[in-house]
């Protein structure tokens, strides 16, 4: 007895002189969890130099915004959330939302409104997706193909991927069912509007993995979106899917001999949540920092270092040349008007639904 | 005066059992030794049994339904899943209930995305009948089974209650039926539509590849284990930073750099096509597949093998050698039939460990392995990080972790686990 | 013993230089012969090149110059294994893994032998080291002696012709080494094998041999019968390195029929017998054995000098007297002499004159 009164004393000794460390360092320190690599530079550049200028604050990153749902549900679980902010897509924010481990958000008076006046709700309009959910940017996943290995008629519909006769050689496509069996239907001949009708049978289900089955020899399936930009640039591929921002850096930052497929672009919302049980200090930070980043002029800045759409009407037109190479940034968002008329949109509910399912069918059909 | 027949127990001078004082005089000694080692013992507990505990409890712990769903629960074990029949309005009610003060306290959704494991589709049902229910008076709006199912049919099928119901009890088998490729249906165990059978492709694929990148390991390892045992002192340490190198450089770095190395324009092919032992247009394919993960993985798990097989081969004197070859062996006899059996030990030892560690690893063959060389662990990964299906990783984990034990028991059968060594 | 004829040379070195680093010469210049049936031990201080001469002969070193013959042959290369040679090695190398059976029946295996014979031939061996209940037993359930056996029986199971033992006694304690050593020699000399046996131990080379080689920085100092070593050391290393000995500096004063006189540093005048000193002049260390200093002055010899020593220490040893002398100007003067019933006792302080008959007294190499 006295025994596990000594451990649990010892134990939650160090975990309050431990909290007080934290406590004493989180005044002028957040951790904002973002996905790494030019996206990261992005926001860094865009976001994050000019908040800690203008308040002091140091911002430390993590990149674990690929498992935040998890590691939320595991904080939230040890009941020690070492997060500030969270960079997340729309289906992760949503579902963090409706767990109650994202702390709901108030547009009109927590973001900032348009400078004309325009409130926060009306500017993002349609792009707030859930009540927890700050939306930041707009992106896609698409194509890129090697413009010296797809012979003379360069592709310029997505159902070239599955268009072995034509553009032979290898092709890349991510190893999940979101997205491969959406674009797998419409090739099948089915109307955009009906595939997740379609999706939501068993037939339809067969039907869009027996058309990946025509391709299942020539494809490479890969599990993140940095392989697809190398497979390309390496020639592995031919053509292969990942998200419109690697594409572009590929093809204007690095030159490679690629061309993007705008046409069955699947876009998605990228954005920030607030985890749910933060001290109120930390909440008044986040929420300061979430109101500073995600302001008119701040998402048109991040325009300038990666090619995905702010998320603001209010932005659109600030949005103006890459800071590096200097051309005009507008033309290669996934909203521009040529691209966004191609575009494919996302069913958020399907996938909350038949994810699991369809992610083991998925997964079977890919070890046969 | 104690009788002292012959079989009599012994007595000390005082006349206490010889056994007794024995183990009194030895008790404080082990107080002390136990009080010595409790930091570790603390640590120990705390950091391994822990969580291989919960991860043994969550395998089948599922007391999320009932406790979200009480009054449900309590309410449909009245109702027989098999007669065909809609439940009665009482448990429609119950559930209106159970679902509005989910919705109220924001839990309804872990119950969704659990149920949604077992039934499709079970995830927006619940949360659009999650919007709709916080606004019901539960006394007055009733009755419920019409109500539920205007707001979503899924309410009319006879399926979502059997799930439901299947899926109620505190504590479940589903999720170790799930592991193994079937399923908890209201009949009870079932196999899986074949569709969805993986798990246990990939178990049998983990434990076949951990034995190919064993062996390999074995292969590739013994003779830099010898050298490494028999070089002078200056290029053994020389050779021993090489063999250490690459626990220096990332796991990433390296498993990337295997990537160069194999692929189709890689280094690898380039050089066969040079040499013009391979044509242009059938490179080979060495990196997306099994070939790659066991080449990676070999080369990553080496050192795990030669160390162990290092540290015994040391402590073989070379006289032993020497006196098979005075005797009349050939090199080639008195490294069979005199060194190789001595080294045996270093073998299990390198073995056991590369085994259990390749059974483990889900980043070098997420990242080399493609389709046809991910193992069960990049499964385990996905419903830890993706799916969020604990319980099944869980259930998972514990086979494979029986699994090793299974091995590491048939190979203490086998070779004997005092035959196992890790250093002099 | 000491057969020295070329013709019956079984083993025999010629110039047989070794150097493992290339720059110093662990083995200068041996030449060595040992006829069939010797009993010879390389005797020496530890890293005067015994194992290194051992190993060459084995194969399992390459002789750097020079050539081994066994046989008339020269082996210098044919691999180890075909040399036939039987060895015990210092920690004996029995296999760990296998049996006593087991270890005996690889020699015999390799040579492909039919299983029968096999077990003949084991069984023999064991009953020669009277080890035949232990067959099934591992080495590690074995006394040191018990392996020792046991190494011994593999080493002749094949019935080589030259057996090699390198320090074989080492490890085990006074009274077990001196027990094997007799019953070594005995088998040796019953199975008529030729054995090259190396040693530290002099004790071990007097008592076991019928030739001694003393090694020291990598050459055979002396090659001689154990008697002959010990009466006739031909140099001062010899003299020092086999049984205890009393030296005496000085210098060659006259060389005349078979008579060396010495001044020695002190400034006395002595006579020996000139054993490697071959000019007047010549710097010299003259050896004499501590039992053949004499005390009584009738017993010398009619013109033998004698000393005058101051008696420092007397030590009374059962059977014998131990007398620590100065004598010309050496403090640890030995003089052994035997407890008979006429012998006097000396008391330290006195001074008392000691001499020795001249070929009793050696005059050696500086
Ligand atoms: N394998 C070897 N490599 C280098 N030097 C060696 C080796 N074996 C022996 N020596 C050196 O050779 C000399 C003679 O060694 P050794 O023949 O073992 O002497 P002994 O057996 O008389 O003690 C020693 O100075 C020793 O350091
Ligand atoms: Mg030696």
């Amino acid at each position: 007895m006295n025994f596990t009164k000594t451990i649990m004393t010892t134990a939650s000794a160090a975990l309050i002189s431990s909290a007080a460390f934290a406590g004493g360092h989180m005044s002028m320190e957040m951790t904002i969890v973002s996905w790494g690599g030019a996206y990261s530079a992005s926001q860094l550049k865009a976001y994050h130099e000019p908040y800690s200028a203008k308040t002091g604050v140091t911002i430390l990153n993590d990149d674990s915004s690929s498992t935040a749902v998890a590691q939320l549900r595991a904080m939230n679980e040890a009941n020690n959330i070492t997060w500030d902010v969270v960079d997340v897509e729309a289906a992760p924010a949503m579902q963090l939302c409706d767990e109650g481990l994202a702390l709901e958000i108030d547009p009109d008076t927590m973001l900032a409104p348009a400078p004309d006046g325009t409130p926060a709700s009306e500017d993002f309009g349609d792009m707030l997706v859930s009540e927890c959910f700050i939306p930041q940017i707009v992106y896609s996943t698409t194509f890129g193909y090697r413009t010296d290995l797809v012979g003379d008629t360069p592709p310029d519909n997505v159902c070239a991927v599955f268009d072995t006769k034509t553009y032979p050689g290898k092709r890349s496509l991510f190893s999940v069912p979101i997205n491969q069996m959406e674009w797998a239907l419409l090739c099948d001949g089915v109307a955009k509007s009906d595939i997740y009708d379609v999706l939501a049978t068993e037939e339809g289900q067969d039907r869009a993995l027996a058309k990946l089955d025509t391709i299942k020899d020539d494809v490479i399936w890969v599990s993140s979106g940095s392989d697809t930009p190398q497979l390309l640039a390496d020639g592995e591929v031919i053509m292969g899917a990942t998200y419109n921002g690697r594409l572009f850096s590929l093809i204007e930052e690095q030159k490679q001999p690629v061309a993007m497929i705008w046409d069955g672009q699947v876009m998605d919302l990228d954005g920030w949540i607030i985890p749910a049980g933060l001290s109120p200090e930390r909440q008044a930070r986040a929420l300061d920092y979430v109101m500073f980043a995600t302001d008119t002029q701040r998402l048109a800045d991040q325009a300038k270092y990666i090619s995905y759409g702010p998320a603001r009407a209010s932005s659109a037109p600030l949005v103006g040349k890459h800071a590096d190479l200097g051309i005009d940034m507008a033309p290669h968002m996934p909203t521009a008007p040529e691209n966004l008329s191609r575009a494919f949109l996302m069913n958020y509910d399907f996938w909350a639904d038949y994810r699991d399912d369809l992610d083991a069918k998925f997964q079977a059909w890919l070890a046969k | 005066m104690v009788n002292s027949s012959p079989n009599s127990i012994l007595l000390s001078a005082d006349g206490t059992p010889l056994k007794k004082s024995l183990s009194r005089s030895l008790r404080q000694q082990k107080i002390r030794a136990l009080l010595l080692i409790s930091p570790l013992l603390i640590f120990i507990l705390v950091a391994f049994i822990m969580p291989i505990v919960s991860m043994l409890s969550r395998s089948v712990e599922n007391d999320l339904v009932s406790q979200t769903l009480p009054a449900t629960v309590s309410a449909i074990q009245s109702w027989d899943a098999l007669s065909g029949e809609l439940p009665d309005e009482l448990v429609y009610k119950a559930f209106a209930q159970d679902i509005q003060n989910a919705a109220k306290a924001k839990v309804h959704t872990k119950v969704a995305l659990r149920l949604n494991y077992e039934k499709s589709g079970i995830a927006s049902l619940f949360k659009k009948t999650a919007r709709k229910a916080k606004k019901w008076d539960i006394e007055t709006d009733g009755p419920f089974k019409e109500k539920l199912i205007k707001v979503h049919k899924g309410w009319g099928e006879v399926e979502v209650w059997q799930t439901i119901k299947t899926h109620s009890p505190r504590y479940t088998s589903g999720y170790f039926l799930n592991a193994v490729d079937m399923r908890k249906t209201v009949e009870g165990a079932d196999f899986q539509p074949e569709d969805k059978t993986i798990l246990i492709k990939l178990f049998q694929r983990t434990l076949i590849m951990s034995l190919i990148i064993t062996f390999s390991c074995i292969l590739l390892g013994y003779p830099v284990a010898w050298l490494l045992a028999n070089l002078p002192m200056r290029q053994a340490n020389l050779l021993m930073i090489l063999v250490l190198l690459p626990f220096w450089t990332s796991l990433l770095v390296r498993t990337s750099a295997w990537k160069v190395m194999l692929q189709q324009q890689g280094v690898i092919n380039d050089i066969l096509v040079q040499l013009s032992l391979v044509s242009d247009d059938a490179r080979l394919i060495m990196i997306n597949n099994e070939i790659g993960t066991i080449v990676a993985m070999t080369h990553i798990l080496l050192p795990f093998m030669i160390l162990p097989m290092y540290s015994v081969m040391q402590t073989i004197p070379p006289s032993y050698l020497r006196a098979a070859k005075s005797l009349g062996a050939t090199n080639w006899t008195a490294f069979w039939r005199v060194y190789f059996p001595q080294s045996i030990p270093g073998i299990g030892a390198g073995s056991i460990l590369v085994f259990i560690l390749a059974i483990g690893y889900y980043i070098t063959p997420e990242i080399v392995g493609g389709t046809k060389g991910v193992f069960i662990s990049n499964r385990i990964a996905y419903h830890i990080l993706k799916s969020l299906n604990w319980g099944l990783a869980a259930a998972l984990g514990t086979i494979l972790l029986v699994a090793v034990l299974i091995l590491y028991w048939t190979y203490d059968k086998i070779v004997g686990i005092d035959n196992v060594k890790l250093g002099g | 013993m000491a057969k020295d004829s070329q013709a019956e040379a079984f083993v025999r070195f010629n110039r047989v230089q070794k150097s493992y680093d290339g720059e110093t010469l662990v083995v200068k210049d041996l030449n060595l012969e040992i006829p069939k049936g010797e009993f010879l031990t390389m005797l020496g201080p530890s890293g005067s090149g015994k194992t290194t001469c051992l190993m060459m002969l084995a194969g399992f070193e390459t002789a750097t110059h020079g050539d081994i013959m066994l046989n008339g042959v020269s082996i210098n290369n044919i691999p180890p294994h075909k040399r036939g040679i039987g060895m015990v090695f210092q920690n004996y190398a029995l296999f760990p893994h296998m049996t006593v059976a087991e270890n005996l029946s690889f020699p015999l295996e390799v040579r492909k032998l039919e299983k029968s014979v096999r077990e003949e031939k084991v069984a023999r061996a064991l009953d020669m080291v009277e080890m035949g209940g232990f067959k099934g037993r591992r080495p590690a359930q074995l006394s040191g002696g018990q392996q020792q056996r046991i190494a011994l029986a593999r080493a002749l199971v094949f019935e080589p012709e030259l057996v090699l033992m390198d320090e074989p006694l080492g490890a085990l304690d006074k009274q077990l080494r001196e027990k094997m050593q007799f019953e070594i020699t005995a088998l040796a000399h019953r199975l008529g094998i030729t054995v090259v046996y190396v040693t530290h131990d002099q004790t071990e080379a007097l008592t076991m041999s019928d030739r001694v080689a003393v090694f020291n920085d990598g050459r055979i100092q002396q090659l001689a019968t154990p008697d002959q070593l010990y009466e006739e050391p031909e140099n001062s290393f010899v003299a020092q390195f086999i049984g205890e000995n009393n030296t005496l500096n000085g210098v060659v004063k006259e060389l005349k029929s078979g008579i060396a006189t010495v001044k020695l540093d002190s400034g006395d005048i002595i006579d020996c017998k000139p054993v490697n000193v071959s000019e007047v002049g010549e710097r010299t260390q003259v050896s004499i054995r501590p039992e053949r200093v004499e005390l009584n002055k009738s017993k010398l010899p009619k013109k033998a000098h004698t000393l005058t020593a101051e008696v420092l220490e007397f030590i009374y040893m059962g059977d014998t007297f131990r007398t620590r002398l100065k004598v010309a100007g050496n403090e640890d003067f030995i003089v052994k002499t035997r407890n008979s019933s006429n012998q006097v006792r000396l008391t330290p302080g006195e001074n008392v004159e000691i001499g020795w008959s001249p070929e009793c007294c050696r005059a050696l190499d500086a």
